[in-house]
């Protein structure tokens, strides 16, 4: 299995996107933010199809999109975070403007407008070329740099952001720049393993770690775990089972693990006796994954 | 007649609008749809479940592709699907699962389950998914009377359940705590406005399309909650918005050759940002006053 070099791409590219989106996730579920993650990957469905419309490379297309979109999200939330009814009305009106791209693809000669949008949709982590496989580890680890640079004052920022205010903690600024982090992983994952695999491993994995601990640096790095254990098992069963697809594997293993969590999480709770209102601070943390500036 | 081109003349237009069958059908069905999702929508913006809603309207995916497996019709997929999705999301949260945060991970995960299982049925089906831009993005010109009927019965059904829940509806969803303490049988009434919710996403995708089932039920609830404050006007104005859009929608995609589905999200997305300036209008206007 690992002969195959299909296989080891989607190895490389799927453990760097899974660490990535694991980091992102664990950050996008303590802000309940994952409705975003969500709407990023529509942007990005967008980006690619306008690409496809007006005749230049999709990526770029899908990169420039998703950022703008970012932003603009970003600057609608205004002081707070930005809230569902606006990222739903966001994610509608750009669908639309796909849409209408769509139309002009299947007027045009590139190919079914069926096949374009279920590429971005599906997309296919075993049809990645070594390039493509190293292209995106190498933006997966800008993106795992950049949240470990400003994990700490996110981490402020997100659990309490009058105190983070008050310490000179430039909220807003962090708040952009999760934000384009967001859409950095999810174009980055649209482009190489299709949307579906993007909320799978965002949204399933840090759950998971959110469930299983409340420490922040452990949770980070269980749900890169967890996000990295789905791909591998997920790529072993869709080798196995060539009926599978990958991506369909790798969201049901995910998922597996954050309905599962509760149960582990109980067991440990009872062993520890209850603890209440253990403080969660990065002063705490013994475990690895702090190796942080 | 074969070239549809808008003149000036409005009883003319409106005739060569009602002309053909199918567009009297896709009239009558997104008519039907709108006050439906004007309504349910409503609610949802009101309860913040936008997420909710949009991860239901993602269901006919796996409904469709199941319903191909085992050859049954997709509209029963549809709502199979929704249902199961709805339930799922529904399940009291656990006591350590602390804030909204695992609320929204659990609903991320359950869209992802649940286009992960409709490309898995898919892939099993070894088929090719017939009209995947119907089932993303609808298409208002195979609409059947059949469908229609069956749509307007689901809304009576809907609408129904929820003039008898409507009120207690609103109390869970303005404070839950408070009607938690008055006996309102809070759970209940939440997990009825999900299931509600979802037969509503289900009959409204046939015609719609999965991907902007969503427009009409966040935007018009958004831009009526924005204007009104009272409930009655609020819901009845919401209504009548998505009546519009649709209304527009339908009249624009006849008339140019630009897809229905851009032109009900523009629309929508075109009220809303009417109502967020006239807002803004309303506000300039009344701060001499209060201040």
């Amino acid at each position: 299995m690992i002969g195959d070099p299909l296989v080891q791409h989607a190895l490389v590219a799927g453990t760097a996107i899974a660490i990535a989106c694991g980091l992102v996730g664990w950050f996008a579920v303590l802000r309940a933010q994952v409705f975003a993650a969500d709407a990023m990957s529509h942007f990005a469905f967008t980006g690619a199809v306008a690409g496809v419309a007006i005749g230049i490379d999709p990526r770029v297309s899908l990169f420039a999109v998703t950022f703008v979109c970012a932003l603009l999200l970003a600057a609608l939330g205004g002081r707070s975070r930005v809230d569902d009814v606006t990222i739903g009305i966001a994610i509608t009106w750009v669908l639309g403007l796909g849409v209408l791209g769509l139309s002009f693809v299947a007027t045009g000669s590139s190919g079914g407008s069926g096949a374009t949008a279920a590429n971005a949709l599906f997309g296919t982590i075993l049809g990645l070329d070594a390039a493509q496989a190293q292209v995106a580890a190498v933006i997966a680890a800008v993106i795992v740099v950049m949240m470990l640079v400003i994990a700490r004052p996110l981490l402020l920022a997100s659990v309490d952001g009058v105190v983070a205010r008050a310490r000179g903690v430039p909220v807003l600024v962090l708040g952009v720049v999760f934000l384009v982090a967001l859409g950095g992983v999810a174009a980055e994952a649209t482009q190489a393993v299709g949307a579906l695999l993007l909320l799978g491993l965002i949204a399933a994995p840090a759950g998971a770690a959110h469930r299983l601990t409340s420490r922040p640096y452990l949770g980070m790095s269980m749900a890169a775990g967890i996000g990295v254990g789905s791909v591998w098992l997920g790529l072993w069963i869709a080798t196995i089972a060539p009926n599978i697809p990958p991506s369909s594997a790798i969201t049901g293993v995910a998922a597996a693990a954050f309905f599962a969590a509760p149960l582990p999480a109980r067991s440990l709770r009872r062993m520890r006796g209850p603890v209440i209102g253990r403080p969660a601070g990065p002063a705490t943390v013994s475990e690895p994954g702090a190796e942080l500036p | 007649m074969s070239n549809p081109s808008l003149s000036w003349n409005l009883v003319w237009d409106l005739r060569e609008l009602l002309a053909y069958p199918f567009m009297v059908q896709a009239l009558a069905a997104g008519t039907i749809a709108a006050i439906l999702s004007g309504v349910l929508g409503w609610y949802m913006v009101l309860r913040r479940q936008t997420f909710a809603g949009h991860t239901l309207s993602t269901m006919s995916f796996p409904g469709a592709a199941a319903g191909m497996l085992v050859a049954l019709p997709a509209a029963l997929g549809y709502y199979v699907a929704c249902v199961i999705a709805a339930l799922a999301m529904a399940r009291r949260p656990d006591a350590h699962d602390g804030g909204g945060g695992i609320q929204s991970a659990r609903i991320g995960t359950i869209q992802a389950v649940g286009l992960a299982a409709g490309f898995l049925l898919l892939a099993l089906s070894r088929s090719i998914l017939g009209g995947l831009d119907d089932l993303l993005f609808g298409s208002f010109l195979g609409i059947t009377p059949m469908q229609v009927w069956t749509l307007a019965i689901v809304a009576i059904v809907v609408l129904g359940i929820l003039a008898v829940i409507g009120r207690p509806l609103l109390f869970v969803s303005l404070d839950p705590e408070a009607a938690y303490a008055l006996g309102v049988p809070v759970r209940a009434l939440e997990t009825t406005f999900l299931l509600m919710l979802a037969l509503t996403v289900a009959a409204t995708t046939q015609i719609t399309g999965a991907l902007l089932v969503f427009a009409l039920l966040v935007s018009p609830p958004a831009a009526a909650l924005r204007l009104a404050a009272r409930p009655i006007p609020s819901l009845l104005l919401s209504v009548g918005c998505a009546v519009a859009v649709i209304w527009c929608a339908l009249v624009a995609a006849y008339f140019t050759t630009y897809p229905l589905g851009f032109y009900t999200t523009t629309f929508a997305f075109g009220f809303y940002l009417a109502a967020v300036g006239a807002q803004q209008l309303m506000r300039a206007r009344t701060r001499p006053v209060t201040a």
